[in-house]
């Protein structure tokens, strides 16, 4: 995976979800988060990645912990 | 609402943020059906989004007269509440900010409980059992309705199978409406409220940072001119298919003062309904770009003089409150917490569409006894020229029957030969605090009362009836729970006739 959502900024609006070309985003206790194996960063999908030109909060961010994602 | 902001209000409704008692008007511009525009008996003068049948044509009236937000004369008697399900946005405005979850507060974008499609039908079908005067749901957020399609769809397909007799409407910043133009015909929305702060990329860039359009964040100048054009285009396709439109506009001073001259015609031109211009709420305490920069809101005159410039010949709709994006009840009132999830089932089991119907017919005679009442009333007064503003404590249903100290905002009608006409309504605290803060209280009231020569209400103690004399103000208790417009002629009538009295006395 190589974004997250910076759960102390999300104000759960779900626009994020929304716009996840593979479904990999995910209310859990009333916040959401991405699941790191479906993530693609919209690769092969758009331009930009969906989540991060979508969130009106804008607290989703590279998650360093994993590897980026390779086509 | 739906623009991240804090701003555009449904119809709006309910208080001003921070307490200021903000005039604000909906200003009516033309009808939906330009062919029909003049049918109806409508003369450019008296030409109205919110008086009687006689003001509009017949298929514009049986949209509107039931409508509290569209009709001004409706929201005497019809609630309405919104559905907080759409909490994504797909612009962002300088005057919001993405936190909604303030309980104290009463503007547009805020709420406390968002609510999924299923728990907003429940607690439609709640409302609708509790509150037989709710007439309308909309949904205004805290995002934009049609930022979230799905979850906005869903909602007024279960609240169409389970109360069908409640109108829909839904407010957007315009992004995304053209795309969904053909659904809302499909739900039989026949209102939609678009905020469009200018129509000009140029204005406009100072306003929206950025929209989030077709899969790309756009920022700037083109971000403005994109919007602009879905807003122009969403607007005459709606119009186009008879969708009453209202077009809410925030006045921010130095940003779109004069601009908002040029919106007014722009919008009457491809058919707006009404244009309802309401003051920038920019409070650094709420995190907004505009509130953390200093940007200040209009003062009441220059909200008034723009208001003023742009009505032209038409009458006025005063009585817009911006209201929140979860508020419930009569417009001026917020009962959304008697309605919160964990008492859903209990009231909605309780839902009885006979009683609905049997206000709904109460309210029809009604109505129709109050405008026979006024005009008796107006017929007595032909040939004078004074003009006086009454204040009115009201609880709903057009009649003055609200005690002075339990009253959180009077109404305000101009009284004169023409009629008794709704001019707006004046915030204050509450007389009886319960108890003891009523000295501090006063002050206030007779400050937003200032400018009228009579309150009428229900009833009223001996201290605060003293205070209100001795202000100029005189206490009326003698149309207790009687029509308000009847009983504001009434008043004035004799008022000219002491009047008359003393001067010839004088002769």
């Amino acid at each position: 995976m190589a974004y997250k959502i910076n759960a102390s900024a999300c104000t759960a609006c779900g626009a994020c979800e929304q716009e996840c070309p593979n479904d990999a985003i995910y209310e859990k206790n009333g916040l959401f988060a991405i699941k790191a194996d479906g993530c693609t960063e919209c690769i092969g999908h758009y331009d930009d990645p969906q989540c991060i030109a979508a969130c009106p909060a804008d607290c989703i961010v590279v998650d360093k912990s994993v590897p980026r994602y390779q086509a | 609402m739906q623009n991240p902001s804090a701003q555009t209000g449904m119809s709006g409704m309910s208080g001003t943020a921070a307490g200021a008692p903000a005039s604000r008007r909906i200003i009516p511009i033309a009808s939906a059906h330009s062919g029909a525009a003049s049918a109806g008996g409508c003369s450019s003068s008296s030409c109205g989004s919110g008086e009687g049948p006689a003001d509009m044509p017949a298929h514009i009236w049986e949209k509107v007269k039931d409508h509290p937000c569209y009709s001004s004369e409706a929201h005497h008697h019809f609630a309405r509440m919104h559905v907080a399900v759409a909490p994504a946005c797909n612009i962002q405005c300088n005057y919001c900010n993405r936190k909604y979850d303030c309980a104290n507060e009463s503007r547009p974008g805020v709420v406390s409980e968002k609510l999924t499609p299923e728990m907003a039908g429940k607690k439609v079908l709640a409302v609708a059992a509790e509150i037989p005067q709710l007439s309308v749901v909309g949904i205004a957020g805290p995002g934009d309705a049609l930022a979230n399609p799905a979850k906005t769809f869903k909602t007024f397909e279960l609240i169409q199978q389970s109360a069908p007799d409640i109108k829909l409407c839904l407010s957007t910043n315009g992004l995304a409406l053209p795309d969904h133009v053909e659904t809302i015909k499909k739900f039989n929305v026949d209102h939609v409220t678009i905020t469009i702060n200018m129509v000009d990329p140029e204005v406009g860039q100072h306003i929206y940072p950025w929209i989030f359009h077709n899969h790309k964040r756009y920022h700037g100048l083109e971000a403005a001119r994109i919007l602009h054009e879905r807003q122009m285009l969403g607007l005459e396709m709606l119009t186009a298919a008879g969708i009453l439109v209202k077009v809410n506009s925030v006045l921010i001073p130095g940003i779109n003062d004069h601009h908002l001259k040029e919106v007014n015609k722009v919008v009457k031109a491809k058919g707006a309904f009404l244009h309802n211009i309401m003051p920038l709420i920019s409070d650094p305490a709420h995190g907004t770009h505009f509130g953390l920069t200093g940007q200040r809101g209009p003062t009441a005159a220059e909200l008034k003089a723009l208001q003023d410039e742009c009505e032209g010949d038409m009458k006025l709709m005063r009585h817009c409150r911006q209201c929140r994006a979860d508020a419930v009840g009569m417009l001026g009132e917020d009962r959304s917490q008697e309605f919160t999830s964990d008492k859903l089932d209990a009231i909605a089991a309780t839902y009885d569409p006979t009683a609905r119907q049997a206000y709904r017919d109460f309210v029809e005679k009604e109505r129709a006894d109050q405008r026979a009442a006024e005009a008796e009333k107006k017929a007595g007064l032909a040939g004078a020229s004074e003009k006086a503003l009454v204040a009115v404590a009201t609880k709903g249903g057009g009649r003055i029957n609200q005690h002075f100290g339990h009253a959180s905002e009077f109404q305000v009608y101009e009284v004169s030969a023409a009629g008794a006409k709704f001019v707006g309504h004046r915030k204050v605290e509450h007389y009886c605090a319960g108890g003891y803060e009523e000295e501090e209280a006063m002050p206030s009231i007779l400050d937003a009362l200032q400018d009228c020569a009579a309150v009428l209400v229900a009833k009223i103690g001996h201290c605060p009836m003293k205070e209100l004399q001795a202000a100029g103000i005189e206490p009326v208790q003698d149309y207790a729970h009687e029509y308000i417009e009847a009983s504001a002629l009434a008043w004035f009538q004799q008022r000219l006739e002491r009047r008359q009295g003393a001067t010839s006395l004088v002769a």
